[in-house]
């Protein structure tokens, strides 16, 4: 089998997933009326193919585009995560850094095949620099607790995110050419987790 | 207008701006809206949580000495925002720097007002300047509504000039009037309550 077939069959499989599961979906809708279970269930649904819709496009976009898609995923990442975070006005331009320079410059690291600045960026000189500028304010209340908060955002929404299509970047023996279907593997085993949880739990 | 469909789109994208009503509904009922002023993007966001019919019939008031000392300012002001702009410095008004919001609220428009006449370092109000009583006293059927927005300090706050992308919310609080033969500080420290009260 070529790439483009096996994703193609990939694709189609969680296509047809995702069928069965909305007629299931609208059966039960049928039977009992809009229950919150129901209604919950529906918009999971509902996210579900938006989630392989943009996969998929992203996929057959090709690498840039990938990118670009989970630079935004990024970013919507560490805005949700830095509203719910208390930060003070001392922290704007840390916090300004982290959106318009951290994100851009990580993804185009992967962008350009420089893994060993990659790796390091955000652990070594994003935590330097981030606290540096919010001291450089002077506001001195609670630095180290907000450093550390910008720092696990950072972090979390900026760096392990970014490891996603940094899969890309991979050079496996026997396998060249194929590591955005890896990428693909890896986010259906994510969702997968995440479905059988809802299932099981609900 | 374009120039107000842009500015709208931009302030959402950048903060979201969802609205929570939670003192009361939104009504096109004649109403003046005040809040916590913190940052330059407070008018458009309070102003982008309106829905579109609140909004065609809503002016932010906004100070002549900022919003009018150049020729792209100003545009945005009154093209824009369709704002009214009033003199601060009452010193160099020659008539009473509230009239042109009597004559905007004469008009039947309702206003955004931010009361503390300058923006504070700090999400939480500080004392409310008189103007709201004067306001409140010439016009007694207006709804006073008390308006709370969470967030937009940290997104944008004085002496900076960019905004972090946080998500803003604006919310709403119950009408208000003033009461028979209530006095200018009370009735003032009672509206900055009502703001305060909504902030938790």
């Amino acid at each position: 089998m070529t790439v483009q077939e096996k994703f193609y069959c990939v694709l189609g499989g969680v296509g047809a997933l995702l069928v069965l599961a909305s007629v299931i979906t609208w059966l039960l809708w049928m039977r009992r009326g809009n229950t919150p279970l129901i209604t919950n269930l529906a918009a999971r649904m509902r996210a579900w193919w938006v989630m392989v819709g943009i996969f998929a496009a992203a996929y057959v976009l090709g690498r840039n585009a990938t990118l670009v898609f989970f630079a935004f995923v990024s970013f919507f990442a560490l805005r949700e995560f830095l509203t719910l975070t208390p930060t003070r006005a001392g922290d704007h331009r840390a916090l300004s850094i982290a959106f318009f320079i951290l994100i851009p410059v990580q993804y185009w690291l992967i962008g350009t095949d420089w893994y060993s600045l990659f790796a390091i960026f955000i652990p070594v000189y994003g935590f330097l620099l981030l606290p540096s500028f919010s001291a450089l304010i002077q506001d001195t209340d609670h630095f180290l607790e907000r450093s550390a908060k910008i720092q696990w955002g950072v972090m979390v929404a900026i760096y392990c995110i970014s490891h996603v299509p940094a899969l890309l970047l991979l050079d496996i023996p026997n396998y060249k050419g194929q590591d955005a279907l890896l990428m693909f593997f890896f986010l259906l085993i994510v969702q997968l987790s995440d479905v059988f949880q809802y299932i099981l739990a609900s | 207008m374009w120039l107000s469909q842009l500015l709208i789109g931009l302030t959402r994208a950048a903060l979201g701006a969802t609205p929570r009503w939670i003192g009361c509904e939104p009504s096109t009922a004649q109403r003046i809206y005040f809040a916590n002023h913190t940052s330059h993007l407070d008018t458009m966001a309070l102003w982008a949580a309106l829905p579109p019919a609140i909004r065609a019939s809503t002016r932010p008031v906004a100070a002549a000495d900022y919003w009018g000392n150049n020729k792209l300012k100003r545009y945005l002001a009154l093209q824009g925002l369709n704002a009214v702009l009033i003199e601060r410095n009452s010193g160099k008004a020659m008539s009473n720097p509230l009239e042109p919001l009597y004559t905007a609220l004469e008009q039947g428009a309702s206003l955004i007002v931010f009361p503390e006449g300058t923006r504070q370092a700090q999400a939480l109000p500080g004392t409310f300047k008189p103007g709201l009583f004067y306001l409140a006293e010439r016009f007694p059927q207006v709804e006073l509504i008390p308006v709370y927005l969470e967030n937009i300090h940290r997104c944008m706050p004085k002496g900076t000039f960019f905004p972090v992308p946080l998500i803003c919310t604006v919310r709403f609080g119950a009408p208000l009037a003033r009461e028979e033969g209530e006095a200018k500080g009370a009735f003032l420290s009672r509206m900055r309550d009502a703001v305060v009260g909504l902030a938790s």
